[in-house]
This record gives C-alpha cells, sequence and structure tokens, in this order.
C-alpha cells in the first residue's frame, strides 16, 4: 500500500535533512568561534588555537560556575525524580476523585511563560525575606521541571499491570513493600530518563536561572551577561565545552538504559 | 480496595502539590495582589487602586504587550506552516529516519538556549558565519539581518520548533490510513483531503502544538535581547525592568498579569478538553 509517491518522499526526506542541519548550524559556528585566535571574531577563520579552551578549562571563575551549575542540577534531579515517581503515580495509576483535575494542574507550570514565573518567584522569596541563592533556583528550577519529570515517568506507568500489584497484595505484601518491590522496579527505566532530562533541563535553563539565583550565577547566566556586554571568546569557548558536557552526560544516559533494558 | 486507591492516590499528589502551591500558586496570588497596589510600593498593606492599569495604558506599556502577541502570533502561524510537512513525515511516510529526527531535535534541547542564539548571531552578523564565507567563496555579500523584528521571530521559530514538531507528529499518528484512502477513492484532491480529513482529525495535536508554541514565545525574552540587540521591547522586557532597575513591582505584576490572563483565557478551552488518558497511552 504506497500512498505517498516516490518524489514526494525524497522531497520529505531532503526537507527533514535541511531542518536537522539548520537545527545545528548555530552550534557549528559556536564551535569555529571558540578555536578561531583573532580576539574579534571573523569569518572566515585564518588561525586556528586552543588557548581559549585551556583558559576556560583554568579559569577559577569558570570552576566556581560549573560547581554552582551542578549542585542547582543535582538538587533538581534528585528531588524531582522522587517527586514525579509519587506524581507518576497519582496521575497515571491510583483512581483517585480529582484525577482528571491534578493531570491538568500538573501541565500549568510547563505552559507558563519561563521569565514571568522566574520574576513572580524572585519577588515572592523576598517578600518571604529569603535571599535568592542557588537553593532558591532549584525551588524555581523544581516548579518547572517536577511536572515533566511526573508526564515521563507517568508514560511508562500507563503501561504497567496494575494486576501485578494486585497479586502481591493478596499474597499478603503490605503497601510499602509493594511500592518497594513491584512498583518501583517496574518503573525504574521510566525514572531514570526523567532524571536524565531533569539534569539537562537544569543545566542548561536560563530564564529560571537569571532571576532566581541572586549572587549564585549558573554557567548559562554568566554566558548571558556576558553576551549582551560584547564579544569575547571565553563565551564560545565555554559554550562548547558546556555542550561536550552535556553530550557525555547524555551518552552515559543511553549505555545506563541500554544496560537497564534485558531485565527489564 | 477502592478506598485505599483512593487514599494512595491523593497521598502521592502530596509532594508535588505542596511544590506547586508553595513556588507557583503563592507567587502568582502575589503578583495578582501587587498588580492592584499603587505605584512603587513594596507590601500588600496598602489600599488598592489599580493605578498599574492605567500607567499600561498612559504610558503606552500595552503596545509592547500587543507587540509580544504580534510576534507569538506569527511565529506560531510560521512554524505551524514548517513544521507540518516535517511532522507528517515523521508520522506517516519515514520509517527509522523518524527516530533519528526525534533524538536529534531532543537533544538540541539540552543546549541552553542562549548559546545556541548567540550561534545564530555569529552565524548572521556581517562577517559571521554565512556571510563570511559566502563572501570569501563566492564574492557575495548580504546586509546582516539582525537588529530588527523579522530576526526575533525567527529566533522563536527556532528555539520553540521542537514544541510544534512533536504534538503535531502525536496529532497526525492519530488520523488513520484508511480514512484517507476512502477520501482519495471518493474522488476527493489532495487539498480537500488535508482540510477536510486530516486537519480535523490532528486537531488535538494542532491545538497543544499551536498553544505551546504561542504561550512560550509570547513569554520569550532572549530572542529578542541577543538577536533584536534591544532594537525591539518586548514585554517581557518591560517586565523585567519594571521588577529590577525600575523598582516597580505594581507595575510589573499588572504586566505580567495581563499577560498570564490572556494566555490562560487561550489555554484553558483546549486544556479543558483534552483527555491526557487518551493521549498519553492508556488503553480504555
Amino acid at each position: 500500500m504506497r500512498q505517498v509517491s516516490r518524489s514526494t518522499r525524497i522531497a520529505l526526506y531532503l526537507y527533514g535533512a535541511v531542518i536537522l542541519s539548520l537545527l545545528y548550524l548555530p552550534l557549528v559556528s559556536v564551535g569555529f568561534a571558540s578555536v578561531s585566535k583573532a580576539r574579534y571574531l571573523s569569518f572566515p577563520i585564518k588561525r586556528y588555537t586552543s588557548e581559549w579552551m585551556t583558559a576556560a578549562v583554568t579559569s577559577p571563575t569558570v570552576h566556581e560556575l560549573v560547581l554552582t551549575s551542578l549542585k542547582i542540577a543535582v538538587s533538581v534531579t534528585i528531588l524531582s525524580m522522587v517527586i514525579g515517581f509519587f506524581g507518576a503515580l497519582a496521575f497515571a495509576r491510583f483512581q483517585w476523585r480529582y484525577r482528571g483535575l491534578f493531570q491538568k494542574i500538573i501541565l500549568l507550570p510547563i505552559f507558563f511563560p519561563q521569565t514571568v514565573l522566574g520574576l513572580a518567584l524572585l519577588i515572592w522569596f523576598s517578600a518571604l525575606g529569603i535571599t535568592p541563592s542557588w537553593k532558591t533556583a532549584v525551588v524555581a528550577h523544581l516548579v518547572w521541571i517536577a511536572p515533566i519529570t511526573t508526564l515521563i515517568i507517568a508514560i511508562r506507568a500507563y503501561a504497567f499491570d496494575p494486576a501485578l500489584e494486585e497479586a502481591a497484595r493478596d499474597m499478603g505484601a503490605s503497601t510499602l513493600t509493594v511500592l518497594r518491590e513491584i512498583t518501583l522496579p517496574l518503573l525504574m527505566p521510566g525514572i531514570v530518563s526523567a532524571g536524565l532530562f531533569a539534569f539537562l533541563l537544569s543545566w542548561g535553563n536560563f530564564p529560571l536561572s537569571l532571576f532566581t539565583t541572586g549572587v549564585d550565577a549558573t554557567l548559562p547566566k554568566w554566558l548571558y551577561s556576558r553576551m549582551v556586554s560584547g564579544y569575547t571568546p571565553q563565551i564560545p569557548a565555554l559554550g562548547v565545552l558546556s555542550v561536550i558536557g552535556s553530550t557525555l552526560l547524555v551518552a552515559v544516559g543511553l549505555v545506563l538504559m541500554r544496560w537497564m533494558r534485558p531485565r527489564d | 480496595m477502592e478506598r485505599l486507591e483512593r487514599r494512595l492516590g491523593l497521598l502521592s499528589a502530596l509532594p508535588i502539590g505542596i511544590l506547586l502551591l508553595l513556588s507557583f500558586v503563592m507567587p502568582l496570588l502575589l503578583v495578582a495582589g501587587f498588580a492592584a497596589m499603587p505605584q512603587k510600593v513594596f507590601e500588600l498593606a496598602h489600599l488598592p487602586d489599580f493605578s498599574s492599569f492605567a500607567v499600561i495604558w498612559e504610558q503606552g506599556y500595552y503596545k509592547s504587550l500587543l507587540r509580544s502577541l504580534g510576534l507569538a502570533f506569527l511565529t506560531t502561524v510560521i512554524l505551524f506552516l514548517v513544521s507540518w510537512p516535517l511532522a507528517y513525515g515523521m508520522a506517516k511516510v519515514f520509517g527509522r529516519f523518524t527516530l533519528v529526527i526525534t533524538i536529534l531535535v531532543v537533544l538540541i534541547l539540552f543546549v541552553s538556549e542562549n548559546i545556541r542564539l548567540f550561534g545564530w548571531s555569529l552565524s548572521l552578523m556581517k562577517g559571521g558565519l554565512l556571510e563570511g564565507y559566502l563572501r570569501a567563496w563566492f564574492g557575495f555579500s548580504f546586509e546582516t539581518p539582525l537588529y530588527d523584528w523579522p530576526v526575533i521571530v525567527f529566533g522563536m521559530c527556532y528555539v520553540y520548533f521542537p514544541f510544534m514538531l512533536f504534538p503535531l507528529a502525536q496529532g497526525i499518528s492519530l488520523v488513520p490510513d484508511d480514512a484517507r484512502l476512502a477520501a482519495s477513492d471518493l474522488g476527493a484532491s489532495p487539498a480537500r483531503i488535508l482540510f477536510e480529513i486530516e486537519m480535523p482529525l490532528a486537531a488535538p495535536g494542532i491545538m497543544v502544538g499551536c498553544l505551546l508554541t504561542f504561550v512560550l514565545s509570547a513569554g520569550a525574552v532572549a530572542e529578542a535581547k541577543l538577536l533584536g540587540g534591544r532594537s525591539v521591547i518586548v514585554l517581557t522586557d518591560d517586565v523585567e525592568s519594571a521588577f529590577t532597575f525600575g523598582q516597580n513591582w505594581p507595575l510589573g505584576s499588572a504586566l505580567s498579569l495581563t499577560l498570564i490572563v490572556i494566555v490562560a483565557l487561550l489555554a484553558l478551552v483546549p486544556i479543558s478538553r483534552i483527555d491526557l488518558d487518551a493521549i498519553m497511552g492508556r488503553k480504555r
């Protein structure tokens, strides 16, 4: 049953390839810029150097930025995995009274403009007398990321058979035992991929961090403040390093998930 | 058994419920409260006079609101037209290639949006990647499109592309092949099949995609700053300066609240109609 002509097929494949290359074109520019020797960037690049990269890797400021970004991303990952696990059970598994309403409320923060959310949290924290720091940024990231992890784990929770839990309960397992021995292991692949999403989204987040980190700048926030005040070769160098970091993590995550699959 | 399920449901909804109550609902209520306060106060302990809304009208802040909504609308329309063929391919034509596209599009989301936009400004500037190499290889030069409003729309299309693409592809995959074949057997033209069969059946995906893109781009700020170079002031710019340099929380709150209300009114209809169980794969 062929519904699409050969020429349309080819055109669609080409179109997809063009869009994908446009998607990655800006990263190519950043990559070239990070190894250009000239202080004022101009293409075509004449001489290459790795000095900006070396400077970025050895700079104490950068170490501090990376440390802050890591502290936030790790806290967000752990908390959002736990919150998302329970959230997903309420979303997909248990039949309870306000489930429909709950499902819709969870979507609201994802649909919400992040800059406005960041500013609202900024005045909220200052009304409470809390000085913004990396900890308030964790809360801000969680508002946006915990609903996302909930959805990712919920997709997994929809797929599993409640009869497994009932069987365990019929054989005398307590609610807590069922949760620990049946539900948690079955949802584990979903929880791991949700954790990966949480880390990467927090690591790269800019609009929420901009207003809620106070003096503890994250990598994207610091890069932004540099970008608006003029070009320096540090910006592309750090940008490239940040992308390399995320790529490595994705690779590790994919290997981890592959490794978990056979036991599934 | 059923009573246990009900209790467990409520219990497991608690962590995220408390999180959203304390750091989503309460801050928004605070913003709503400040929106009613007199200018430049920092507590809610004043008599509400709603003067911020008068300021929005008199000092022309509504212009940046209209501008933001206009740019967001344009972004949504363009993204819909650009994404439809690709989403169609992903849902109906490509086999393996769909997975490749999905992975590559998700991966780009993990790169901070300001790094990607910065990359576009390096690509599009005078002496940037595109102009520089075109000039060196073919002796062809062009004026930089940066620092004007069309490039802001382009930047928003670029950043929010995945939020249109995935819902559309999901929506189109809901269109049964039989329906299209039947229509075509009965002699319907491709255009008629598109408008009378495919688009109505893919409506949930279209709604979610358009809504997400519109909302996100109406609240966007980085595109205007990094590509537009402050030549175009969008609403979020005004909100930000009211809260920071301007030290005028009530004005910032009133501007945010206006945006939130407009967005909420738009979002409410589709969100209340969508059956999440059906979209996310529970078989009933």
